[in-house]
């Protein structure tokens, strides 16, 4: 898409001017004028009081350089630390199996380190086919050995699809990867779905410091590369008979520039309790204090849960940024998500969204937060959740 | 030591609010900024110009008004800076975006590279390690510590979702910074009035040798099909009436669900 103006409509009353955030609107012969600096945030649209402003679909891009039907199969990266495969992969392989299905191909996964049971537990989760290097260099994660052997994999068997975790490993030589064979590649997707008309992958991902949701394309290119981030997707079925191919492969020629001499664990307590618990209860702007985390603390408290926040209440510094939920922060899957005051930005809702049970707390009725919620309370957190506290202890006989 | 800081002058994403009819941003007085992830790059680059010697350069891609981001980079310590500008750049994702920035760098000189880990506006983190890949040099992306400084070596803390790695690289390097590693310093008056007499540096296609067909919207392969709010749950209970009555149907509804 692009963002232009209707020069026949445009009056040049300059009000557009200063709604661009990356100032990408300029007077031209007196009627605005969308430059090349133009970021398609489309905050000009609603501003034009003549409605001159338009979003068009486009055809652009690249050429076809690419022979885009010799690209068949879904290949998941399985990222392992220790010699233990991450489990986003196994979430990866269950979304890649249903495209997979729907591009009527094989689903692959590669592994580059671990050793041989690791491989057999991919195929338990749903690969047909595992490309697996046991070379020392992979003992530890280096980028460039990474890039090497996944790129000439990727040359010679040319899949079409190609996905890992938006870890900070798959985040860190994914582009790489993409650069050295030429591709697009979207970061952090929420969702993938495929476009049935034409066969490309719609790739959903936080846009705008996550304060929308944009869908990106990579039509004239192969593979279409994106990174997951972990607990979006859900894992498929695990089956221990399943069966499939390990493919060995040699990479003793491949060097790197880097080396990893330690690697240290350090994981917070917070850390855990977050991506562990079964209940969280989360704060945001709308506490107005940070006083207010103490009465979450207590609900938490009851519930066995653990504290969650939005990136507003932990930039105001009322709480340690560990506790930070959202696209900068973790992404949490619990049964229950209780969120207060939180007005639910994009950012925070990738987050949590896929929480089993949601429930949202906020004054303000149109808060986005409640377009996720399954339980909607309107109100203000300060004279719900005392009452709701009370009863709880009453049921719980405290 | 020739150290090149990139960063990216971006709006304020923490100020921008969504019109929930309209689905468009609002701008309503958002300033620009320099990505705050940069910041901790310059700081970064001083800091390494500090133990190793040297200039620290900083370079951005974008509109003229960019150049106010450079000058303050300038007025913290750096000392030039390089404004990369042309049509030619239009619609440029990561890897057009890299493919140009990596150009502009070999074009100026470099041993050590920094960028921030990723701008709040995107939040891509792809254009530092694309930049690595053209210029066929190593890069270590989320630096949280500098271990050991050496002309030909660095040592440094790269952190993962369960601690760090300690790693060792050899010069020149692609590093890409967390806010963990420093406390970005503040502009100084001396800074100030260095920047504004600083001559901006201007960089464009012809310049740095780029390839037309790989700029801009010709050299993307990524394009944004559309862009949308996410759409409400279908099975959604809102419970009414007084806190206290809105508190009992909440509770009443998790007993059901077997959740207490």
């Amino acid at each position: 898409m692009r963002i232009v103006v209707d020069n026949k409509l445009c009056t040049g009353c300059e009000t557009c001017l200063s709604s661009c955030p990356y100032d990408a609107i300029v007077l031209k012969d007196d009627k605005a004028f969308i430059n090349e600096y133009c970021q398609l945030c489309r905050a000009c649209l609603e501003v034009c009081p003549e409605g001159a402003i338009k979003e068009i679909e486009t055809g652009v891009g690249v050429e076809d350089t690419t022979d885009r039907d010799s690209f068949r199969g879904v290949w998941v990266f399985a990222e392992q630390r220790d010699g233990r495969i991450a489990d986003v992969s196994f979430e990866l392989l269950g979304a890649g199996r249903r495209l997979a299905d729907a591009r009527e191909a094989g689903l692959s996964a590669v592994l580059f380190g671990a050793d041989n049971s690791e491989a057999e537990r991919l195929i338990h989760w749903g690969a047909d086919r595992v490309y697996h290097s046991e070379a020392p260099v992979f003992e530890h994660f280096n980028d460039e050995p990474y890039v090497e052997l996944l790129s000439r994999l990727i040359s010679e068997h040319r899949p079409e699809i190609l996905l890992t975790g938006a870890t900070p490993t798959g985040r860190s030589f994914f582009p790489r990867v993409a650069a050295r064979v030429g591709t697009g590649l979207t970061a952090d997707c929420t969702s993938l779905e495929i476009d049935s008309e034409t066969g490309n992958l719609l790739q959903v991902r936080p846009a705008f410091g996550g304060n929308i949701m944009a869908t990106i394309l990579c039509p004239y290119r192969r593979p279409q590369m994106a990174t997951v981030r972990p607990r979006v997707m859900k894992k498929g079925q695990y089956d221990k008979t399943g069966t499939g191919e390990i493919l060995k492969i040699k990479a003793d020629d491949i060097q790197s520039k880097t080396r990893v001499t330690e690697t240290i664990k350090e994981v917070s307590e917070t850390m855990v309790n977050l991506q562990e618990a079964d209940v969280i209860v989360a704060g945001g702007r709308g506490l107005g204090k940070i006083e207010g985390f103490q009465m979450l603390q207590e609900l938490a408290g009851l519930l066995g849960g653990a504290i969650g926040a939005s990136r507003a209440a932990v930039d105001e510094e009322w709480i340690p940024y560990s506790h930070q939920v959202g696209q900068t922060g973790k992404t949490v899957c619990p049964k229950i998500y209780i969120a207060c005051g939180i007005s639910g930005a994009v950012q925070h809702l990738v987050g949590m969204q896929s929480s089993d049970i949601i429930i949202a707390i906020n004054k303000n009725p149109d808060a986005p937060i409640f377009n996720v919620a399954n339980y909607a309370i309107v109100g203000d957190v300060y004279e719900v959740l005392p009452v709701i506290i009370q009863k709880l202890k009453e049921v719980k006989g405290i | 030591m020739k150290i090149i800081v990139c960063i990216k002058q971006v709006p304020d994403t923490a100020e921008v609010r969504i019109n929930p009819e309209t689905n468009t941003l609002i701008r309503d007085g958002v300033p620009s900024i320099i990505n705050p992830f940069d910041l901790h790059a310059i700081e970064a680059g001083l800091h390494l110009k500090s133990e190793l010697g040297g200039t620290v350069t900083v370079l951005t891609m974008g509109p003229p008004q960019a150049e106010d981001a450079l000058r303050e980079a300038i007025s913290m310590g750096a000392d030039e800076a390089v404004l990369l500008t042309d049509r030619a750049f239009a619609g440029s994702d990561t890897l057009a975006t890299a493919y140009t920035m990596s150009s502009a760098v070999r074009t100026i000189g470099f041993d050590i590279i920094l960028c921030g880990k990723q701008a709040i506006d995107g939040d891509t983190a792809q254009v530092g390690p694309e930049m690595a890949e053209f210029l066929n040099i190593p890069h270590v992306a989320y630096v949280g510590k500098f271990e050991e400084i050496n002309a030909g070596m660095l040592r440094v803390q790269r952190l993962m979702d369960e601690g760090y790695d300690v790693v060792e690289t050899s010069v020149p390097v692609l590093l890409t910074v967390v806010k963990e590693l420093n406390q970005p310093r503040l502009p100084s008056l001396k800074g100030k009035m260095k920047a504004k007499k600083s001559v901006i540096k201007k960089l464009t296609h012809p310049d740095i040798g780029t390839e037309e067909k790989n700029l801009g919207l010709a050299g993307s392969p990524t394009q944004v099909k559309n862009i949308f709010a996410p759409e409400a749950k279908k099975d959604r209970k809102v419970l009414t009436g007084t806190p206290g009555e809105q508190a009992a149907q909440l509770i009443e509804e998790l007993k059901s669900l077997k959740c207490i």
